[in-house]
């Protein structure tokens, strides 16, 4: 038998070591689902032939998302007035330095990408709905459009460095036995395409385009369960610390939460309905992409805090 | 030579009387519900034959630092002596250091910026010793420089056998309990 006891009744710190609540769940996933927005219209909009008018539309939703996820993380800073710190510094060593600059490069270059990706009446309706800003955006598209090779290539690499580092970011906190996983990064990589793809599926594009985002999804799926299958069984057949972290997806206190929202709703059940969809043997409903958000959502929710228990 | 600030808790003296803890609190006027160093009790064994070893723990002062490599924005650094510290004036309470500490050893100021154990480099620096230490009525506790062999601290972690906190996590905790 061993028995602890800890004279100390911090609030903030005991009996778990939650420092990390909703907001940095919420903002992964909204980060994730971004860099899964950057890379798909990015490539979808590369392909020649026609474009649905929603697909021009949906690049603007990369920094949309990663607005909303930067104003959860500001929740979670204590000290709200020193945020601007994060930008008086690079910190080669610190993931969450990395993500704060990357997350800056993250505009210019979406918001630029997505001025290209507009026809000519979608782009004269919104500078004439921006009065004087109208011509700045002109302007913009202009330039954007004769640097569109150099944009495609920055907005891919931006958007998979910021997929990436939202699972690094937990990963090299090696305090934390079921997040010292180097896999944890390409998992959240992948879980962004998902998510981004499903994202996108929610809007009126045109059947080709959705067709395609759907094959696209099935793979970010099926690579997904791969990765996240070697990413347990890595703990599992590891040190004592890191078994004891796998036990808590595989029948601790969040195994249920994790094979029912995660891997049953969010992997197995979207990817069978894609598959059937796809085959015409169902009618495509968005129940397939609400599914995979629902379990994008629910897999950083789990991570974040069965990490941190 | 280079200080490197260490200190030695005897788990043979400790009583666990939390005079450390109510010193620490008064010095460095911690507001309520925050601590820098604690009292942890392990109890093993079964009934009747059980041990129980007595801790007095704070911040190990690592020589290794994931909370230092985790720091955005360069607020949590090291200090004089190999102190870990915060400054501050840099810290966002973005509690990446607090996640990134194997010992739970930072928390947030009700003001918003990480708090943690100084090793009172404040009172160090005029030549005295923290106030746990001062305090500790089974002179429990040896604070001083390991880098002078001649040193309390030096010689009681040369000659004592002792052991860090998680030495699996790497990071080279330079507080030293003797057993």
């Amino acid at each position: 038998m061993t028995e602890l006891d800890v004279a100390r009744h911090n609030p903030l710190l005991d009996p778990r070591l939650l420092a990390w609540g909703w907001e940095i769940p919420v903002y992964l996933f909204l980060g994730g689902m971004a860099a899964g927005v950057m890379i798909l219209t990015t490539l979808l909009m590369a392909r020649p032939g026609a474009r649905s008018p929603a697909l021009r539309w949906l690049p603007f939703a990369a920094p949309a998302l990663v607005t909303v996820g930067m104003l959860a993380l500001f929740l979670d800073v204590e000290h709200k007035l020193y945020v601007w710190r994060f930008y008086l510094a690079f910190r080669r060593s610190s993931p969450m330095s990395w993500g704060a600059w990357i997350l800056l490069l993250v505009y210019p270059v979406s918001l630029l990408v997505a001025l290209a990706s507009l026809d000519d009446p979608q782009a004269g309706w919104l500078a004439s709905r921006l009065g004087r800003a109208g011509r700045l955006v002109e302007a913009a598209r202009a330039m954007a459009q004769r640097r569109a090779a150099g944009l495609r290539v920055a907005s891919l690499a931006i958007g998979a460095g910021l997929g990436l580092y939202t699972g690094v970011l937990l990963s090299t906190l090696a305090a934390r036995a079921l997040w010292s996983s180097a896999l944890l990064g390409p998992i959240f990589l992948v879980s962004g395409l998902s998510t981004g793809a499903a994202l996108l599926m929610l809007f009126p594009v045109s059947h080709e385009e959705r067709h395609l985002l759907a094959r696209w999804d099935l793979w970010a799926i099926g690579t997904e369960a791969v990765l996240l299958l070697l990413f347990l069984v890595g703990l599992a057949s590891g040190t004592a610390t890191g078994q004891a972290a796998a036990g808590l997806l595989l029948g601790g206190p969040f195994a249920v939460a994790f094979w029912l929202l995660v891997v049953g709703a969010g992997l197995a059940l979207p990817a069978a309905l894609e598959l059937l969809e796809g085959r015409r043997l169902l009618r495509v409903t968005p129940a397939a992409p609400a599914l995979v958000l629902l379990g994008g959502l629910a897999l950083r929710f789990i991570l974040v805090s069965a990490g941190q228990t | 030579m280079t200080r490197r600030y260490a200190m030695a808790v005897d788990t043979l003296r400790c009583v666990g009387c939390n005079a450390c803890v109510i010193s620490c609190k008064t010095e460095n006027d911690l507001p309520s519900g925050g601590f820098r160093d604690w009292i942890v009790q392990e109890v093993h064994g079964q009934f009747p034959s059980l041990t129980l070893q007595i801790r007095s723990e704070r911040c190990n002062h690592c020589a290794e630092t994931p909370c230092v490599a985790a720091c955005p924005t360069g607020a949590s650094h090291v200090a004089a002596g190999g102190t870990v510290l915060v400054n501050r004036r840099k810290c966002t309470g973005c509690k990446a250091c607090m996640v990134a500490c194997p010992y739970g050893a930072r928390w947030v100021h009700p003001d918003g910026y990480v708090d943690k154990c100084t090793f009172c480099l404040h009172r160090v620096e005029r030549a005295q010793q923290p106030a746990c230490v001062e305090t500790c009525p089974t002179r429990s506790l040896t604070f001083g420089d390991l880098a002078d062999p001649a040193s309390p601290v030096a010689r009681l972690v040369a000659h004592r056998p002792h052991l860090v906190l998680q030495p699996e996590a790497g990071t080279r905790p330079q507080v030293f309990f003797l057993t």
